[in-house]
């Protein structure tokens, strides 16, 4: 199985850096999706950004090459004495570029630079992730996933329920006028009652609110008494007048 | 659900490795990022151009100078975002920590760190200068000054460390690390350059050019470190005592 | 020679720490182990060469981001259902 040449020799052998570097991202990766704790999936995201950073170091590596700040003998400062033993004067050499065979002594420096720039970033949105955990955590009291999702359900269903309910009230009960007409915030306003009290044989009428019933409004309403007191907005008393 | 994600990422990473294959042999000279023509001029120009000897730094804050601008002003938008998401919102309510740190400054401690926090400080400023000549720079200075500030918080308490260095002067601090930035590079505008062209400021330093270039250099180490310590030191606090900034850790 | 034998057995530990800090329970002893993860990538950038990132890191993820991370831990639940 390892024999030369076969595709495991060739990932496991001579290239296992980049192998383990493929798991570590798919640690880092699993542990966002698959982990219930927020601060956990947060140590996950850094374990991602650190392996991707780990990896771009890696390709700029040079074998034999030192760090990547000029040795004395390059030194830009002209820092090369050339004295002979009997005078004490130095010269000093002009910097000049280096040579380019003697650019692959040292390792790149430009995916460092990248790199610097990524580790910073990566701590400033650590940070950034973590209050907004804190402020879940002062919301839901939470910071589960599977606790918080139920949490959001029943806030979903109270708020869906709880639209209907934001109309504004009217303080003073008009006196039972079912227009529906002219108004459109009737329709609206009528839901209310439809959910406060039982259905009432009045209610399907005057609560469907819309123009099929319209017409029918009138009659119902000057022929059955109604018991349901509606709060309506500013509207002409109805017909009789 | 979890299957499935698991699932999902064992085929992505025999997808990555089944790629993986493909790449250079590790440590290869003559791989194409390690033999590009963009590095190789680095490599051999930076003593030219700015006669430093750390490649890195010169790269980080000449040639690419304007990256670590817009990134300062990244890691000043994280600082403010979390003062401001932890300030705001609803009411806390008051609400006992589960797990209750002693009141009591411990004697040991807190004469450990009345020792060693200046030597941490200097050595922090001797980073941040030394970045041209050694590993360092502006970050690494900064996060190990904003690191001492956290451990007077971390010794006495929040409070101690508040009165030596409040938000609102950690926020104006920040900000003057950004104004030093972006006004050498407004400088060498001025001046007939480019933006954040450093050359141009030896018209009026008595350097040469690219003395100038190291020089300005420095100048923009210091505005980064400004931001950075007082970045650190303002997420710390307002993650540590959840926006109240009474209590700490 | 040596320095390939390094390599591997850094990686290795990399490996094992990292799911560790990702399975114990309690989250501020998966902050520490975290703080370990962070060390052990700056010993293998100061191995590769890369001194910069080897100090950034060092000051950045073993210090500030554990410091962070232990800051945000001590203000909600220190246990984590799984």
């Amino acid at each position: 199985m390892l024999e030369e040449g076969s595709i495991f020799n060739a990932l496991l052998v001579e290239r296992l850096n980049y192998f383990i570097y493929v798991v570590l991202l798919l640690i880092g990766l699993w542990a966002m999706i698959a982990k219930n704790n927020l601060i956990k999936k947060l140590i996950g995201m850094s374990i991602f950004q650190t392996a991707i950073i780990l990896f771009y170091v890696s390709i700029g590596v040079k074998e034999g090459a030192t760090i990547p700040i000029y040795l004395p003998e390059h030194d830009p400062h002209g820092s090369s004495v050339l004295a002979d033993s009997n005078s004490s004067e130095t010269i000093l050499a002009m910097p000049q570029a280096l040579d380019a065979s003697l650019v692959p002594n040292y390792t790149n420096p430009l995916p460092h630079v990248l790199m610097l720039t990524a580790i910073v970033v990566g701590v400033a949105t650590l940070g950034l992730a973590l209050s907004i955990c804190l402020r879940i955590y002062r919301a839901y009291g939470t910071v589960e996933e599977d606790e918080l999702l139920i949490k959001l359900e029943e806030e979903d269903n109270r708020n869906s329920g709880l639209s209907r309910k934001r109309r504004p009230r009217r303080r003073n009960p008009r006196p039972s006028n079912q227009t529906k007409q002219g108004s459109s915030s009737d329709s609206k306003i009528s839901d209310k009652p439809k959910r406060r009290r039982s259905p009432k044989s009045q209610n399907p009428k005057s609560t469907s609110g819309r123009s099929p019933t319209k017409p029918s409004s009138k009659d119902t309403q000057s022929g059955s008494k109604k018991p349901v007191r509606r709060k309506r907005t500013n509207q002409p008393k109805e017909g009789n007048s | 659900m979890k299957r499935l994600a698991l699932i999902l990422v064992l085929l992505i990473g025999l997808l990555l490795a089944w790629a993986a294959q493909d790449f250079p042999r590790w440590g290869d000279p003559k791989s194409p990022a390690s033999s590009s023509s963009v590095s190789s001029h680095f490599i051999a120009n930076t003593g030219v151009d700015t006669e430093v000897p750390n490649m890195v730094t010169a790269v980080l804050a000449d040639y690419r100078g304007f990256d670590t601008m817009l990134e300062t002003v990244v890691v000043f938008i994280a600082g403010i975002a979390v003062f401001s998401i932890l300030k705001g919102g609803p009411k806390q309510r008051t609400r006992d920590r589960e797990f209750v740190v002693g009141f009591e400054p411990d004697l040991i401690v807190t004469n450990t760190v009345r020792l060693i926090v200046p030597v941490i400080q200097i050595f922090a400023l001797y980073v941040l200068a030394h970045g041209h000549v050694s590993p360092g720079g502006g970050f690494q200075g900064g996060v190990a000054m904003g690191a001492s500030f956290i451990l007077v918080a971390l010794a006495w308490d929040l409070k101690t460390a508040l009165l030596r260095f409040s938000i609102d002067r950690c926020f104006m601090v920040a900000a003057l690390g950004i104004v030093i930035y972006a006004g050498i590079g407004f400088l060498s505008m001025f001046l007939g350059g480019e933006f954040l062209d450093y050359a141009h400021l030896a018209t009026v330093l008595p350097v040469s050019q690219e003395m100038a270039r190291y020089h300005a250099m420095l100048g923009v180490e210091v505005g980064v470190g400004f931001t950075v310590t007082a970045i650190i030191f303002a997420l710390y606090a307002s993650l540590s005592s959840d926006g109240r900034m009474r209590d700490g850790l | 020679m040596s320095l390939e034998i390094l390599n591997t057995l850094i990686l290795s530990l990399l490996v094992v720490v990292a799911v560790l800090s990702l399975w114990v329970r309690d989250l501020v002893v998966s902050a520490v182990i975290f703080a370990v993860y962070s060390f052990l990538m700056c010993l293998l950038w100061a191995e590769m060469g890369a001194v910069d990132v080897a100090f950034t890191e060092a000051t950045v993820g073993a210090g500030a981001s554990t410091v962070v991370l232990i800051a945000t831990v001590f203000n909600i639940k220190r246990k984590a259902k799984d």
